[in-house]
């Protein structure tokens, strides 16, 4: 088996952003389920948190690529 | 990890250097591929606005409306939400413009015979946000001047020890944090997927041509991938550029507000 270890290590960084963007998109799913004409309100702030805890894994997959 | 061992040649998973597509020359002065692309998407958006909005009327005809909705997504969905119904006007040429750039360079990444989404280039994103990052700064500092914008990235009433600190956290956020989160973002997102979308393809190609028999049957895998895939990047594409404008537009707001 041949391979990069730099690949393993973003697979395992991508689990905390990903936990993140699932924290996040349940807090939305509630939030809406509670109260739905907040949705308005809700979308833009759920998609920048997303954008914010996304960032993380960007930078995960930039890495791995320039120490690969 | 190899896939067959029978098989005459070896599969080369897809890497970074399949994206350096020069078209005419090489090195540093090549043309490449995305840049031909990039140009025939501003001539594309530059002739598409300038035929629809030619002559314009009240009841608007399916040209204006559909490009009224994309309009107006930007105008009340993005600018003025995170600006500010005040003064968000200037900045909304700008916002449409990057809106449509971004959106249409990354929908290339799907449409058949271009599939090369301009954005996965990083010099691409970098001289789009480069302008973004100029003007928050720009506007930040005409209306507190250069001294006053530093000394309000610290928040008033904090204990004078935690100052220097503050400061030197908040510098890294508003100098360096912000302009690249916002140009890797677009482009991470854009190369990552397209190098999926990539394996998928050629790691289905090989399975299918390269393989013998019972080993061929599991192309089927990777090549149905594909599809479910090029379907998940449309959507991915439509949202970092939604993504990219208001992050910028939260950063032009950001530059704006009285209060930190």
């Amino acid at each position: 088996m041949e391979g990069n270890l730099a690949i393993v290590g973003y697979g395992l960084s991508a689990i905390g952003p990903g936990i993140g963007v699932g924290l996040i998109f349940a807090a939305y799913i509630n939030g809406v389920a509670r109260q739905p004409e907040a949705r308005g309100i809700l979308q833009p702030l759920a998609i920048l948190g997303f954008a914010l805890a996304e960032a993380l894994a960007i930078f995960g997959i930039a890495l791995a690529f320039v120490f690969s | 990890m190899r896939v067959n061992a029978i098989a005459a040649e070896t599969f080369e998973p897809p890497s970074g250097s399949d994206f350096w597509q020069p078209l005419v020359g090489d090195g540093a002065f090549a043309i490449t591929r995305p840049m031909v692309l990039f140009v025939i998407s501003t001539v594309l958006i530059a002739t598409v606005m300038l035929l629809a909005t030619r002559k314009l009327s009240v009841v608007p005809g399916k040209g204006q409306w559909a490009l009224e909705t994309v309009y107006g997504f930007v105008r009340n969905g993005v600018a003025r939400d995170m600006i500010g119904e005040k003064n968000f006007k200037p900045y909304l040429p700008l916002l449409f413009s990057a809106f449509m750039v971004v959106l249409v360079n990354n929908l290339f990444g799907v449409i058949p015979f271009i599939q090369y989404p301009t954005m996965s280039r990083i010099a691409f994103p970098v001289s789009i946000v480069l302008f973004i990052y100029l003007l928050y700064l720009y506007i930040g500092m005409k209306r507190r001047g250069v001294l006053g914008y530093f000394k309000s990235l610290v928040p008033p009433g904090l204990p004078t020890f935690i100052i220097p600190l503050m400061f030197f956290l908040e510098v890294i956020t508003f100098f360096f944090t912000r302009p690249v989160t916002l140009g890797l973002r677009l482009f991470g997102n854009m190369f990552a997927g397209h190098i999926l979308l990539l394996l998928m393809a050629v790691g289905g190609e090989y399975l299918l041509l390269h393989t013998d028999f019972p080993t061929s049957v599991f192309s089927i895998g990777p090549l149905l991938g594909f599809f479910v895939l090029t379907g998940f990047e449309l959507l991915i594409e439509f949202l970092q550029a939604y993504i990219f404008i208001l992050l910028a537009a939260f950063y032009i707001a950001d530059s704006l507000a009285d209060e930190h």
